[in-house]
């Protein structure tokens, strides 16, 4: 066994951060739907990956066998994750809302194992790639740090999302039905908000996002049709230790898992791939309900 | 009418009885060859490359050899050793068959191995590349290939031809142990030096962290493992974060280049340079025939499984023929033994002590012909026999 300490350049350092960051945004993106149905709605979808690997197909398809640009197929790929995850909320998932989580896992599970074979099926089991143009790929150095162009579209993608989604939730009139929706649906429907209405958007929303993170992720994660099972578990991670009240706090541990993970298997390549399972552990038992998990206010 | 009914069920039980004796009869005429395949999960591409070239090679040769009908029965093991040992035992016990085969990873031909020692029929190992296979049943032959067959190559190669320091990229399972140790026990050898050793999880989401530690330790080369379909990936973020531009070759068994996913890994994977027993380049006439069949029948170009798979048909055949349609298990392992032909590959043929592969080993670097990724040949080294058995 070999075990060299490296100098640790200053460059390398900052290059492993901004790795650690875009990855950390590409987790938000992929999860922050789970954090939305899971959280506000209460129910636990763990079929929320089919909608990320529907989305990554879907650009997959556009840019490679139809010649669209790759940003053209990308909001595309979130409507049609969305459109889909619409007709399944309408169709499927809105009985299962007020019946057991048991019941609510089993079925999304089943969901989730269908995707995988209908996509085995269509597309075949082997990796696809998204054909990139020329402007996303490779590295350019800034002050001596390694950016690579791909990662840092996903920082601006990501954060640009991010701030839009939070000023929704906070400032609009959707944003405050949906809280109310949240907090007390009898109360809002009392109120004349359509409850239904604001949950099935909601919940196509973030089978939007996810299906965007899909697109996104297909690059740097891989895209084939084990994807929603392979990634659950990243997923519910991040929504454990974010805790699923807001969504500051799944974007916090996102940015927190994927810098840690990064920089563990860069500095401690041996322990690499345990140091996102650590952190969780640890995180949860200094605060069970994650970092901003709602307490016992409630 | 109590006793009538249970009379009319024993004499109908009789009667069936009585067919299934019939069946085995007509059943001699047959020989029945279990495919244990993983045909969905991860390794799907290499049990879908498998089921194809025997298909080829029976639509090209015929289903009778030694006026026996080949039948084959497929069954999907998803490579989960667990399903492997069940579907052997269906197939050896319910189907009576006379050869199993297969065998997508290590884990189910090992699972299977038990099996074909008690039941003495052979098991024909079409996929798994971990040496110790064969040791496990003296009913186990193999048409693929060992790890250490290409990983010693690779590592004499690459000392030879000017590169001395080597980082390693190998995932942490079996197959990526094998090619570390041996790669490493040639390149040292012969005066190399490992400055960077990291071993990647099975399922490794992104390579991101581990190249930047690579590209840190400025390596002349990096040697690089990783389980089918993962190439890719690993090629694309080589190029993303530049190594190709800082002077870092890509060397390895030729698993992350296969044919398979090759020409969608995008032009970063030109120059790497890989030790491996087949290319869908490779020039003989026998190949190209062989490739452009498997292009007519199944639209994409074959890889080192569907090789191995094709072989693995042919030797089944060649040992009906050379017992004359006997099938005692004992006796068709003892006519593999020492087989020796021309494959799509290159002439290949089968150890009589080890019952192992003997093949050719061949350096490739990717190049583009006609337009696409090929792993163009440029050395060989010949009749290369597995070094990984353990020593006696």
């Amino acid at each position: 066994m070999i075990i060299k300490v490296h100098p640790l350049p200053m460059t390398s350092i900052l290059t492993n951060l901004f790795d650690g960051v875009a990855y950390g945004m590409l987790l938000f993106v992929l999860a922050c739907g789970l954090a939305v149905t899971l959280g506000l709605m209460n129910f636990v979808n763990l079929a929320h990956g089919a909608f990320a690997m529907a989305g990554g197909y879907v650009c997959m398809v556009l840019v490679n066998r139809m010649g669209w640009p790759f940003f053209a197929a990308l909001p595309l790929a979130f409507v049609s994750s969305a459109a889909i995850g619409i007709v399944l909320e309408r169709t499927l998932y809105r009985h299962l809302y007020t019946r057991s989580h048991l019941d609510q896992v089993l079925f999304t599970i089943g969901l989730t194992f269908m995707s995988v074979a209908a996509v085995d099926y269509i597309q075949g089991s082997s990796r696809v790639f998204i054909n990139l143009p020329a402007a996303l790929q490779g590295q350019f150095d800034l002050f001596g740090v390694g950016i690579g162009r791909y990662r840092l579209m996903i920082i601006v993608i990501c954060g640009l999302l991010t701030i839009a989604l939070q000023m929704v939730l906070a400032k609009t009139r959707f944003g405050s039905r949906l809280r109310a929706a949240v907090d007390d649906p009898r109360a809002a429907s009392g109120l004349g908000i359509n409850v239904p209405q604001v949950f099935a958007f909601t919940f196509a929303f973030g089978c939007g996002l996810a299906g965007l993170g899909g697109a996104l992720s297909a690059e740097i994660l891989g895209l084939d049709p084990y994807f929603p099972l392979k990634f659950m578990i990243y997923f519910l991670i991040v929504v454990t230790v974010g805790g699923s009240s807001s969504i500051t706090g799944p974007f916090l541990a996102s940015l927190l898992l994927g810098i840690g993970d990064v920089a563990g298997k860069y500095y401690v390549p041996k322990m690499g791939p345990f140091v996102i399972y650590t952190m969780m552990i640890v995180i949860l038992i200094w605060r069970p309900n994650g970092l901003f998990g709602r307490t016992a206010a409630r | 009418m109590f006793e009538r009914k249970v009379l009319s069920r024993a004499a109908a039980a009789a009667a069936i009885a009585g067919l299934a004796a019939i069946v085995p009869a007509k059943a001699e005429d047959t020989v029945k060859v279990g495919l244990i395949l993983p045909m969905t999960g991860g390794q799907a591409s290499t049990g879908k490359q498998i089921e194809n070239a025997i298909k080829l090679y029976m639509q090209q040769k015929g289903d009778t050899v030694a006026g026996k009908k080949i039948e084959i029965i497929l069954k999907d093991d998803a490579a989960i050793p667990d399903k492997t040992k069940t579907a052997a035992q269906e197939l050896i016990v319910n189907d009576k068959v006379n050869f199993i085969a297969g065998f997508g990873v290590t884990p189910a031909a090992l699972a299977a191995a038990p099996l074909a020692t008690q039941a003495k029929i052979p098991e024909v190992v079409m996929a798994a590349g971990t040496s110790i296979i064969t040791e496990r049943s003296p009913y186990i032959v193999r048409t693929s290939f060992t790890l250490a067959q290409s990983s010693t190559i690779i590592g004499d190669w690459a000392v030879k031809n000017g590169i001395k320091k080597v980082a390693t990229l190998t995932s942490d399972y079996a197959p990526g142990n094998d090619a570390l140790n041996f790669f490493k026990q040639n390149f040292t050898a012969g005066g190399g030096e490992v400055v960077e050793e990291v071993k990647t999880p099975l399922a490794n989401p992104d390579f991101a962290p581990f190249l930047q530690r690579m590209k840190d330790a400025k390596p002349d080369a990096i040697f690089v493992f990783v389980p089918a379909g993962q190439g890719g990936n690993f090629m694309k973020q080589y190029a993303e974060r530049g190594l190709d531009k800082a002077g870092i070759k890509v060397i390895g068994p030729g698993d992350v280049t296969d044919d398979d996913l090759l020409n969608n890994m995008g032009d970063a994977v030109l120059g790497t340079v890989t030790a491996h027993l087949y290319s869908a380049a490779h020039p003989s006439q026998m190949n190209k025939d062989f490739v452009a069949a498997y292009k007519k029948a199944f639209g994409n170009r074959p890889g080192f499984m569907a090789v191995s798979g094709y072989d693995g048909i042919h030797l089944i055949y060649e040992a009906l023929k050379k017992t004359n349609g006997d099938t005692d298990g004992t006796k068709l392992v003892e006519a593999m033994k020492g087989q020796k032909w021309e494959s799509p590959r290159g002439p290949i043929s089968i150890d009589p002590e080890t019952r192992d592969i003997v093949q050719n080993i061949y350096i490739r670097k990717v190049e583009k012909v006609d337009g696409e990724l090929y792993n163009v040949e440029f050395a060989t080294f010949e009749a290369v026999k597995d070094l990984g058995k353990t020593k006696k």
